[in-house]
């Protein structure tokens, strides 16, 4: 899928700069576009090592044993396959926390620990489990609690009320999520 | 208000590492020695995931910059219509599954340009704040662990995107009208 939507993208972006006349600008984004992933590899580096860092700590306090037991009855639904003792289920706890307060590069990186751990349950390892592909579509359609990021752009643009978007934020971003989890269940029914 | 929900916000993760902590150290945990053997796992995540950022930032950067992505704006304006979208947000809902900061840019163009307290400035905003970026997230998680096979996931993100869409205009045309 990725490999269609991969070549899709540039066959058709070349294609394009050619008819616009703007071929040049392909040449930019191999240069400083590709500078910007490097950069933001690298600047994830610290970050994933300081939580991974923490949630191994707390992994062996025991505190993450108790926020597992806690949310078990949300965590079997949506992930019934998972044991719900597995370093998995914490992981993904705590990327669904750092992403509804929309600590961006924190949720990435327990994301992706959350991934690894899963993959470990994995049979086949090029083919997406039904628990990854739950985790993945509630990560991507995330409940935000505060759109920061929105409400400065507001409140720069000088809106009256930069905060009433919070409301009809939060109703349209649960709606979403609880469609993308019930297609998601869906799909698995359907093999 | 703006200054409260600010408050809250930078304060979660201190208050995670916060907790973390304290109840490490009340548990007798070697809070240091556990800190530096989980951080060492940081450094292998990110050097594996680089060639996946490299591979989406390249496609997403050329799709962008060639003006294919405006063609594809207005090939989807007619639906947008059908589906009573207003126009002015259909480059948001495009670029938002795509691009982060991307669609950053257009919320604030749009923003800038009908002002943050119009129908389609409240309806942009609220767009902004209920969807994430689906490309991106997919090419680096299933990167990171070296998924080939992401088997149903963008057709149900794809869908949860078009939910929020829908979403977000129904719910701002009964909140605002």
């Amino acid at each position: 899928m990725i490999n269609y939507i991969w070549f899709f993208l540039i066959f058709i972006g070349i294609i394009v700069s050619i008819i616009n006349g703007n071929i040049d600008s392909i040449n930019a984004v191999v240069i400083e576009d590709t500078q910007e992933a490097v950069k933001f590899a690298i600047s994830l580096t610290g970050i994933m090592a300081v939580w991974l860092g923490l949630m191994n700590i707390a992994n062996k306090s025991g505190l993450i044993n108790i926020f597992s037991k806690i949310l078990k009855p949300i965590t079997k639904l949506l992930f019934p396959e998972l044991p719900q003792n597995h370093p998995a289920i914490s992981a993904i706890i705590m990327n669904m926390v750092t992403n509804m307060f929309g600590a961006g590069n924190s949720a990435t990186a327990l994301g992706i620990k959350a991934m690894e751990e899963m993959n470990k349950l994995n049979v086949d390892k090029k083919k997406a489990t039904n628990a990854m592909c739950m985790f993945l579509v509630i990560n991507m359609s995330s409940i935000q609690l505060v759109p920061l990021t929105v409400l400065k752009i507001r409140a720069d643009a000088g809106s009256l009320n930069p905060t009433e978007i919070i409301g009809t934020s939060l109703i349209a971003t649960t709606i979403s999520t609880l469609v993308g989890i019930i297609s998601v269940k869906i799909f698995q029914l359907r093999g | 208000m703006v200054y409260i929900l600010n408050l809250i916000s930078i304060s979660i993760i201190p208050i995670i590492i916060s907790i973390i902590l304290i109840h490490g150290y009340l548990k007798g945990i070697d809070l240091y020695d556990a800190f530096v053997d989980g951080a060492k796992e940081g450094f292998k995540t990110s050097i594996r995931i680089m060639p996946y950022l490299i591979a989406i930032f390249v496609a997403i950067g050329i799709f962008k910059r060639s003006g294919a992505m405006d063609i594809m704006v207005s090939f989807f304006g007619p639906l947008a219509k059908f589906l009573s979208i207003p126009k002015e947000v259909i480059p948001l809902i495009i670029m938002r599954p795509i691009s982060g900061s991307g669609s950053l840019a257009v919320v604030k163009d749009i923003i800038t340009t009908y002002g943050p307290d119009s129908f389609v400035g409240r309806v942009a905003s609220t767009m902004m704040g209920s969807a994430e970026t689906i490309f991106y997230t997919m090419a680096v998680y299933f990167g990171a662990v070296g998924i080939k096979d992401g088997r149903y996931t963008l057709k149900a993100a794809l869908l949860s995107h078009l939910a929020a869409v829908i979403a977000s205009v129904i719910v701002c045309r009964l909140m605002f009208f």
